[in-house]
């Protein structure tokens, strides 16, 4: 065949030949690049250290080609041999967003049932989630929980020896009773009791697709903000929150996440763009500790999304196809996709790009402030649960921001009279149509003021994607109440300051009281 | 005589496509039809088929809408993987590779949404 003279020989085991290219150079057959592949996972988790033995641990699933190679990874780690074999516990979540990515209810049930099979045949616990619960989320889930943190034990290895020492115990108290049930008969048990347990409240509850009502909310709540960016971001907000709601609520002390460093590098700069500079470190690191008692984890930070794609496809993962967000893509659409374009047309001529860009990011460390355990959830973004990057000195950009775009937005700023004269002349127009011309003028200073104290909570990055959300009322009931509790506790505060001896954790515990 | 050396010259010319590249807006099956694979056998040409050619064809006799969001330029979109026979193309000579009969092309889309 004449092909086969352009055939490269896998520079790894050098025999056979070469199915995938992974970096410049670098040839691998499909042998060695299945060995590759599940060598890094591995050694990921290994290097890290982060997931103890026989910790539960949440698999955030999309569907998309890098959580289901997660999975798989997971799935096949569990199976290895006794030295090398996953010993975490793994259960699987996936957030059905059909209706803001404007599927109708029947493809939204197909799909569901498509997952639901997949995650059915894993064998592990799953839950199907469906965004329209965010309206159901209680306000604890964007307070920062300090409490709760698991008392992590100092030294990964005495973990995990300590964990085996368990486990044989626990063999051989098996087996003692069961003196004709062999080894593997029992650990089959055991595995088949760890999937029981939790089942009977996920699988009732999955397939009852959500009320029309709060679709209609959700959809609501998407229309009123106006740029994609935007919804792109508010998307993520609340993915994250039910997520971590999910995890709280089962008792998971991790959640993994199946960012490739494909979409990380496309993260990093858009998170740049977006003034998420702050948090570069967490938005895309391994670990992300912004929820205090459940860690995030990426451990698939290190492929890239042609390595993923290549060995679903290879070895015949079972990913799904969900559209984007928008109904008319384009290019332009949002900074999302704009840094992708930019990303992986620079990488078509620069084979080196996404690497550069994602090992910049791993450089970047999370500032002490950021994780120190004192920093109450009022010093944190009500979205993203990042620490403010707001309350900084006078001489900064920031401020210089807020300046010009004050001057800019009210003409009058010393004329509150001028001002209320102008609410009432524009809303003259109103007043044809509706009558109400008082409740409208008071209505709309009202709402004003909600977004004001709103935005004072968030982070820069999130209060510049805050302002392109035109309504606040169709945000989720948690999130409102949660601002509403934060503004009177600071303004309480504000109150006593003066009859306080110093400001310490008192205050906070007495404030809850 | 003459159709012998016809058909030697299109080599290639029944390919199987598969395309999992599903393009935002409605995926790859909007894009090609509401399938995912396809069983093509293309046409006779003087010159042999290559993979510069298939996309071109491609462009005019599956895509029907917005080919830029799979075609751009003379290739595929940056972000579109292109396996042949289940290998990488950059090892087969990208755009020029030379369609064999029975091929498999599949074209794996590593965007977002799709």
């Amino acid at each position: 065949m004449e092909w086969l003279s352009l055939e490269q020989k896998c520079m790894k085991c050098k025999e056979c030949s070469a199915v995938l290219i992974i970096r410049v150079g670098d040839a691998f057959c499909k042998a060695c690049f299945k060995e590759y592949f599940v060598h890094k996972f591995r050694a990921m988790l290994g290097k890290k250290r982060l997931i103890y033995p026989g910790e539960k641990v949440l698999l955030a699933l999309s569907g998309g080609p890098a959580s289901s190679s997660m999975l798989q990874q997971v799935q096949e780690g569990l199976s290895w041999e006794a030295g090398k074999k996953l010993r975490f516990v793994p259960g699987l979540v996936h957030i059905d967003e059909g209706a803001v990515r404007g599927q109708n209810l029947k493809d939204r049930e197909k799909m569901v049932a498509e997952v639901e099979l997949v995650l059915k045949r894993s064998g592990f616990p799953y839950q199907i989630i469906f965004l329209e619960e965010v309206f159901n989320l209680p306000s604890s889930v964007v307070r920062w929980d300090s409490k709760n943190i698991p008392s992590v034990a100092d030294d990964y290895k005495a973990a995990v020896d300590g964990f085996l020492c368990r486990h044989t115990q626990l063999k051989n108290a098996e087996s003692g009773i069961r003196t004709c049930s062999t080894g593997a008969g029992v650990q089959a048990k055991l595995a088949e009791l760890s999937i029981k347990e939790p089942e009977p409240t996920a699988s009732t509850r999955t397939l009852r697709l959500p009320s029309a009502q709060s679709t209609q909310a959700l959809n609501q709540l998407f229309d009123s903000v106006t740029s994609l960016t935007a919804k792109e971001e508010l998307l993520h907000t609340l993915r994250s929150h039910l997520l971590i709601h999910t995890a709280r609520a089962q008792g998971y002390s991790k959640v993994m996440l199946g960012d490739s460093c494909t979409r990380l590098a496309v993260k990093f700069l858009t998170n740049i763009s977006l003034g998420r500079g702050a948090f570069l470190a967490m938005d895309t690191g391994f670990s992300d500790g912004r929820y205090g008692d459940v860690v995030l984890v990426r451990p698939m930070r290190e492929y890239s999304l042609k390595e993923i794609s290549a060995y679903n496809e290879m070895f015949g993962v079972p990913t799904f196809f969900s559209p984007a967000l928008n109904s008319k893509p384009s290019e332009k659409g949002s900074i999302h996709q704009l840094t992708e374009t930019f990303i992986n047309k620079l990488q078509s001529d620069f084979p080196s790009t996404v690497s550069t860009v994602f090992r910049t990011s791993e450089k970047l460390n999370v500032a002490g402030s950021v994780e120190s355990p004192d920093s109450d959830s009022a010093a944190r973004c009500l979205f993203c649960l990042c620490p403010l990057d707001t309350q900084i000195e006078k001489a900064s950009a920031f401020h210089a921001t807020l300046v010009s775009e004050h001057l800019s937005q009210k003409r009058s700023p010393d004329l509150p009279e001028a001002a209320a004269n102008q609410c009432c002349a524009s809303s003259e127009e109103e007043r044809r149509c509706c009558r109400k011309p008082a409740e409208g003028c008071s209505s709309t200073t009202s709402r004003a003021d909600e977004r004001l104290t709103l935005l004072d909570l968030l982070c820069y990055g999130c209060r510049v994607t805050t302002k392109d959300l035109t309504m606040l009322d169709h945000l989720p009931h948690y999130v409102r109440s949660e601002a509403d509790c934060r503004t009177r506790r600071a303004a309480m505060k504000k109150e006593i300051q003066e009859f306080l001896l110093h400001n310490n954790t008192d205050l906070e515990d007495v404030l809850k009281a | 005589m003459e159709e012998r050396k016809l058909s030697r010259i299109v080599w290639g010319a029944r390919a199987l496509l598969s395309f999992w590249t599903a393009i935002p807006c409605g995926g790859a099956e909007l894009l090609f039809g509401g399938l995912k694979k396809h069983h093509v056998t293309l046409p006779i040409q003087s010159d042999t088929w290559d993979i510069r050619h298939l996309l071109v064809w491609i462009k005019q006799n599956l895509l029907q809408e917005r080919p830029e969001l799979f075609i751009q330029g003379d290739s595929v979109r940056p972000g579109i993987l292109v396996l042949i026979n289940d290998a990488d193309w950059e090892l087969m000579g990208e755009l020029t590779y030379k369609l064999q009969n029975e091929d498999s092309i599949t074209f794996i889309s590593t965007l977002h949404g799709g």
